[in-house]
């Protein structure tokens, strides 16, 4: 099967499934790793890193990328027109019948457990996030303590005073950048 | 046709100017689809977040389609979308032709070790939003682990979970386990 056939299947069923926006799309790029040597699970990590730091939605910015570790720039162009069509498809439907759709008691009911089970697959993706890519440096050696000590301090500044948490997420980008120069990561 | 470059140009504006979409993404529309081009109310605007946040898909995508479609019909979502697509695809693109030789220049790779600390953490602190707005009791709860053991003990596909959760929704709703 052609490569971008592969890559409309497995996209489209993304755009399809991945309730909740970019975050959402993230478990099941890491699927892909399973079934498709596109990219590896290490590599998500530097997916993730490029598409924070780049203009875009993020879900947009990872299809892209993962498309292009595929097959090159067209790859990346199936990769996100495939993303993208299912939301044209049901949003176009659904413009018709706003009212309806959003009063509907189903479509509350179905989506009131879709949301926490689709946290479920995010934690998961975290966690192998976490995993794969935190752990080594730069060299790739095993480095769990500074890093894990950054998050943990980086997290508990963006908790704790809520004049940080309106700064723009590309300032902690920025950030992260100086810190990992400066101590070498 | 006109029109349709407007509504192209005005979402790649958007696309381009906006880091890490989403929610983000909401004073930039605010401003270019309310305030400057008129196409749409605040509240509308509010309202397509809001379906956009429960339907499949990114959620800017959702966005910009609605307003597209409401403008100039499915053309218009196609376009907006497009444009809104555009920048990340040339960015990215550019990015990802280079990286591997951007990562053997060793200052650029401790950069990139730096940026994903902060991903982390801001993938933690998404994580931790999500579980507050979505794990409201125990049935919420125990959907969340139920499908985070499924992911980690079997090899049932992550799509068949969302549409495993959204029918036991329907579901526990018809035999009245479920206000909504």
């Amino acid at each position: 099967m052609s490569v971008y056939l592969s890559l409309f299947i497995e996209f489209f069923q993304i755009g399809l499934f991945a309730v909740g926006g970019g975050p959402a799309t993230i478990p099941f790029l890491i699927d892909l790793t399973s079934r498709h040597d596109w990219y590896t699970k290490a590599d998500v990590a530097n997916m993730l890193a490029v598409s924070e730091s780049t203009p875009g939605p993020i879900g947009i910015n990872m299809a892209t990328y993962a498309g292009y570790n595929a097959a090159g720039f067209t790859g990346g162009l199936t990769a996100t027109l495939s993303l993208v069509l299912p939301s044209i498809i049901v949003i176009v439907i659904i413009a018709q019948i706003l009212d309806k759709f959003s009063q509907s008691r189903n479509v509350k009911a179905a989506f009131f457990l879709i949301r926490p089970a689709v946290t479920g697959l995010i934690a998961m993706a975290v966690y192998e996030i976490f995993n794969t890519a935190m752990f080594t440096n730069a060299a790739g050696e095993f480095q769990i303590p500074v890093t894990l000590l950054l998050i943990c301090i980086g997290y508990y500044l963006l908790m704790c005073y809520s004049k940080l948490k309106k700064l723009h997420p590309s300032f902690w980008i920025l950030c992260g950048a100086v810190m990992g120069i400066v101590m070498k990561l | 046709m006109k029109e349709l470059f407007e509504l192209y140009a005005a979402f790649f504006r958007i696309g381009g100017l906006t880091f890490g979409g989403g929610l983000t993404m909401l004073p930039l529309l605010k401003y270019e689809i309310v305030e400057k081009k008129r196409w749409a109310e605040e509240e509308e605007l509010l309202d397509y977040y809001a379906v956009g946040q429960c339907t499949p898909g990114i959620i800017a995508v959702n966005v910009a389609t609605f307003i597209g479609y409401k403008r100039k019909g499915i053309p218009g979502g196609i376009f907006a979308t497009l444009g809104m697509v555009s920048p990340s695809l040339i960015i990215v693109s550019i990015l990802a032709l280079f990286l591997e030789q951007f990562l053997s220049n060793r200052i650029v790779a401790h950069a990139v070790a730096g940026i994903k600390v902060v991903v982390c953490a801001l993938m933690l602190n998404t994580l931790i939003i999500m579980a507050k707005k979505t794990i409201t009791g125990k049935l919420t709860a125990a959907v969340c682990v139920i499908s985070i053991l499924l992911v980690v003990f079997t090899p049932i596909p992550k799509v068949l979970i969302v549409i495993l959760a959204g029918i036991a929704g329907v579901i526990l709703y018809r035999k009245g386990k479920v206000q909504v």
